[in-house]
């Protein structure tokens, strides 16, 4: 049997917020969520999608700290950065390709998820992971998701040039070998065509049928 | 405006709604807990296990409880943040008295507890017993609702009890008896994910049941596929196989035409209606006339959606019906259940793995509260009042003449009406904030001030209780003891945490106390819920709902048992009707021929916009609870109106502007949220918060004539753009019914 992974599966989500108020109650950062929770675009939608650190194995936001205070535990977890060595610069956040870390300013250092490095590592899980009531968030082996859900769990990514693995998974159409990201060429500045009917159009689909 | 002691901004800023924050002593203090109590959540009829962690006497926080199977640790945001309730400064701590023009004044407990018996008393004597009513809530244990029915008709004698259950499942509950035989969810949940197709009606499960969501996904990795009905594009809806845009109270359009396309195409269990049911001949002449052309018609959904509908329905091996309010909240809301149920017994696809039926119930004791003798026309065990035999067995039990125990009550809203008509003149009130949860705001609040003597037992000063003589501060579920039936009809513990802060009581024990004082003492021995619980088990023995084989003990060990358990030895029934036996005397199922009717106020020309109303996720119906608690008020402020951008254009409406949604009845302002995710002709509101921002000062006061709901769903509104609101209403903060 595996270790514990951490699993997104983003058409699941429903957006009830259990993971950001549940993160609030994680006694390493208590009274403060480290979650992201996206609202696509509630005009035209009720998508949402929940944001964890993804650990990078070789983590951009590492690479480019001038002050060398963003640190990985030796089983490959991201840490917020080191209070005496962070200098506030931002670096990280404008560099993470996930969006992931903040500058908090009343604690004057970037702030992120550690994966509850408390929880799991005295063998619980995460405090986002262990609520979610969807399973959009879930900590448990490779092969439990692989007996349980549709598609694979992918770590590998691709933004542009760069390539990227991360701790946590992600689940993708069992066809997709690699979540890739890629860079919009000028030539296809231009908004895409909408679909025939927008699916999420009620009224569009009252009157498609 | 009806009459309060004080102004609703004095009153506000002694007794909230406030907002905390923090857990006692502050996010910095919490350290390592004394103790950690597996318990269950408070919000909600799912009744989620979990853990609260107590240190130095307080709750300061939470951990999920993974090994209770119905949730495995999983929560949402209000079981999340539920501890913050606890030591908050809202609290209740002392009996108050009005004191007009001044608001309450804290009086001691015996002199409170003597003016509510002499009022009992003056008004039973000068107005007859019925004259003083008793409404309850079905967010109290098992023991508090057995309680409240039996003081109602021993200590008070009094016909008038009701609850607000009532606004709850009593559609769902009526279809379920009159089809199936019995009121409860037909199956475990464990059953979900083991279907081939899930039919979801009128549940935004995502919101109001989010844990159920989980079985949903489960049986889609399997390859289910999910129908959902619904007028908004809910988060369950956006990815489902089928999304049918319903109009508010079509529904039955949906159900008989997909009925009228299975018989056509033989999709229907001829062979299991023969054996195991009553009643086909006369549905097939029924539904012979829902073409789907003329049932999308009523449904305001194009033909080919319901023809979909029944083509994944009709021919699968195994299928899941899941209904709730959104059928359920209308004039015809026991003929919308039975319409849905009658697709699940012509398939024949009950009472084994993967096949039956289930009601999402919406309180936290949704299920047990509405058996155990609270309802106007009910005994404990789900007995019928009117049954002599039942009767006669109840009367045993609680060692009173079969003859003193009055008939048939009135319902709730009923009993509203007759309290503003001067027919009812004191009430006692527990669990319930009718001046927010109930429909045409304005006359309920009327009707509040109109009592010659109003008792109210509440932890926090909810919005009703501000219109009470004397308010009893009792006790939260986790300062007290007992057990809830949750939506499965698990019966489960909710164990006492902490005890209640120092000037509070445990809500049985002001019952208690009441009872010795009107000399009714000796019926009202209980030293604990425990020995409530052990009368409840006799009183329910021989019933529907047969609670006599089940123990704290065993429910402990077994994390839950499911009624009907007869006996100690009997393993309790997590499925029901097994082998095709259903609870009707004749071991059949009983069809129940549905046609169609318009509801009680449709959109015209002056009021061209359907309203409908509803809850929003961080908050728990009259938000009497959600809207004290910080983090769930930040979530979700303050009420917004839905509505597509189509119609929002043709109003001149943009995103963000105030609003005024106007009924016959009543209006509210509040800001606009234009979204693609909602049918153009209809607008929603959620109804958890108060005063000019009461969904329910526009709703209307008719309800279902059998189960007596209220039609929330669906009302005649006109909507205009506002300016912003000004004034002193306004000037509160959101939670307490401001706007910003």
């Amino acid at each position: 049997m595996s270790e514990l992974a951490f699993f997104i599966d983003y058409s699941r989500c429903i957006g009830c917020q259990a993971c950001v108020q549940a993160c609030e109650e994680c006694d390493t950062h208590r009274g403060r969520s480290l979650i992201h929770l996206e609202t696509i675009e509630r005009r035209d939608s009720v998508q949402t999608a929940p944001q964890v650190c993804m650990h990078c194995e070789d983590p951009i936001c590492a690479q480019v700290c001038p002050a060398d205070a963003i640190k990985q535990t030796p089983d490959g977890v991201v840490q917020s950065s080191l209070k005496p060595r962070c200098i506030g610069c931002s670096n990280c956040v404008l560099a993470c390709p996930f969006g992931v870390p903040k500058y908090d300013g009343d604690a004057d250092q970037m702030m992120k998820c550690d994966m509850c490095y408390d929880r799991t590592s005295t063998g619980r899980r995460p405090m986002c992971a262990t609520v979610c009531p969807s399973g959009a968030l879930a900590f448990t082996t490779i092969e439990e998701i692989m007996r349980t859900r549709r598609g694979r769990a992918s770590n590998d990514w691709r933004f542009g040039d760069q390539h990227v693995r991360t701790k946590v998974f992600v689940l993708v159409p069992t066809e997709v070998t690699q979540v890739n990201v890629g860079v919009i060429p000028l030539s296809a500045l231009r908004r895409p065509a909408l679909p025939v009917v927008d699916g999420y159009d009620v009224a569009a689909l009252l009157e498609a049928n | 405006m009806a009459r309060l002691p004080g102004s609703i901004q004095d009153l506000v800023t002694q007794f909230g709604p406030h907002a905390n924050r923090e857990p006692a002593g502050g996010w910095t203090t919490r350290g390592e807990p004394d103790r950690i109590v597996a318990t269950h959540c408070c919000f909600c009829g799912q009744q989620c296990g979990i853990q609260l962690k107590v240190k130095n006497e307080k709750i300061v926080g939470f951990e999920p409880w993974e090994e209770f199977p119905f949730n495995n640790g999983k929560l949402c945001p209000k079981g999340v943040k539920r501890y913050m309730q606890d030591e908050h400064p809202d609290r209740l701590l002392t009996p108050l008295a009005r004191d007009e023009g001044r608001g309450f004044q804290p009086i001691a407990w015996d002199t409170a507890l003597d003016r509510t018996v002499a009022e009992i008393q003056r008004i039973q004597a000068t107005y007859g017993r019925d004259a003083f009513a008793v409404l309850t809530g079905a967010s109290l244990t098992n023991e508090k609702a057995y309680l409240m029915g039996k003081f109602a008709r021993v200590a008070l004698r009094t016909a008038n009890i009701d609850y607000n259950g009532r606004l709850c499942m009593v559609s769902a509950a009526a279809a379920s008896k009159r089809i199936l035989g019995i009121d409860r969810s037909a199956n475990p949940w464990s059953d979900i994910p083991k279907a081939n197709v899930i039919l979801v009606a009128g549940a935004n499960i995502a919101e109001c049941a989010p844990i159920t969501t989980d079985y949903l996904w489960q049986a889609r990795e399997n390859g289910a596929k999910l129908i959902v009905l619904d007028p908004r594009m809910t988060p369950i809806a956006r990815t489902a196989d089928l999304f049918i845009p319903v109009r508010s109270g079509g529904d039955i359009g949906v159900f008989n035409g997909m009925l009228h396309v299975m018989i056509a195409r033989g999709w229907v269990d001829r062979g299991f209606i023969a054996a195991h049911t009553t009643g086909w001949d006369e549905i097939e002449r029924t539904v012979a006339r829902y073409t789907p052309e003329y049932a999308a018609k009523i449904a305001g959904v194009p033909a080919s959606m319901i023809v979909r509908a029944a083509e994944l329905w009709g021919p699968a091996d195994t299928s899941f019906l899941l209904h709730a309010r959104g059928i359920e909240h209308h004039s015809k809301g026991v003929d919308n259940c039975m319409a849905a149920i009658n697709l699940v017994v012509a398939t024949g696809r009950i009472g084994r793995e993967g096949c039956g039926y289930a009601m999402i119930t919406g309180q936290g004791n949704g299920q047990g509260a509405r058996e155990q003798g609270q309802k106007c026309d009910q005994l404990p065990g789900a007995r019928d009042l009117e049954n002599p035999a039942h009767r006669e067995y109840i009367a045993r039990v609680w060692g009173v003449d079969e003859s003193s125990i009055p008939h048939t009550g009135l319902s709730a809203v009923p009993l509203l009406e007759a309290i503003h008509e001067g027919r009812i003149k004191g009430l006692l009130l527990l669990c319930f904030n009718p001046a927010v949860s109930l429909p045409d705001g304005d006359f309920i609040r009327e009707a509040l001030s109109r009592l010659e003597h109003f008792a109210v037992i509440d932890f926090f000063m909810s919005e009703t209780a501000r219109y009470a003589d004397i308010v009893f501060p009792g006790s939260l579920m986790e300062e007290d003891e007992g057990t809830t039936t949750n939506v499965e009809g698990r019966v489960i513990h909710h164990r006492q945490v902490v005890r209640p802060p120092e000037g509070a009581r445990e809500d049985w024990r002001i019952i208690c106390d009441l009872a010795q004082k009107l000399g009714a003492g000796d019926r009202f021995p209980y030293r604990s819920a425990h020995e409530i619980f052990e009368e409840l088990r006799i009183a329910s023995k021989g019933g529907v709902a047969d609670y006599a084989g089940i123990t704290w003990e065993r429910i402990d060990r077994e994390m839950g048992v499911f009624w009907p358990c007869p006996s100690t030895d009997h393993p309790g029934t997590p499925r029901l009707y097994e082998g095709g036996r259903f609870g009707h005397a004749d071991g059949k199922a009983h069809f129940q021929t549905v046609d169609w009717r318009p509801a009680a106020e449709e959109p015209d020309a002056d009021y061209p916009i359907v309203l409908t109303t509803g809850r929003v996720v961080s908050h728990y119906l009259s938000g009497t609870q959600t809207r004290r608690i910080g983090a769930l008020v930040d979530q979700y402020p303050q009420p917004r109106c839905e509505l597509h951008p189509r119609l929002a254009g043709s109003l001149g409406i943009a995103d963000g502007d105030f609003v005024r949604v106007e009924s016959r009845r009543g209006a509210i302002v509040v800001r606009a949220q234009v979204v693609k995710t909602i049918r153009p002709d209809t607008v929603f509101v959620p109804y958890h918060w108060p005063l000019d921002r009461s969904a329910n000062n526009c709703t209307i006061r008719a309800i279902d004539p059998v189960s007596k709901i209220p039609e929330f769903k669906i009302c005649a509104v006109r909507v205009s753009k506002a300016p912003p609101p000004s004034g002193d209403i306004a000037a509160l903060e959101p939670a307490a019914g401001g706007i910003r």
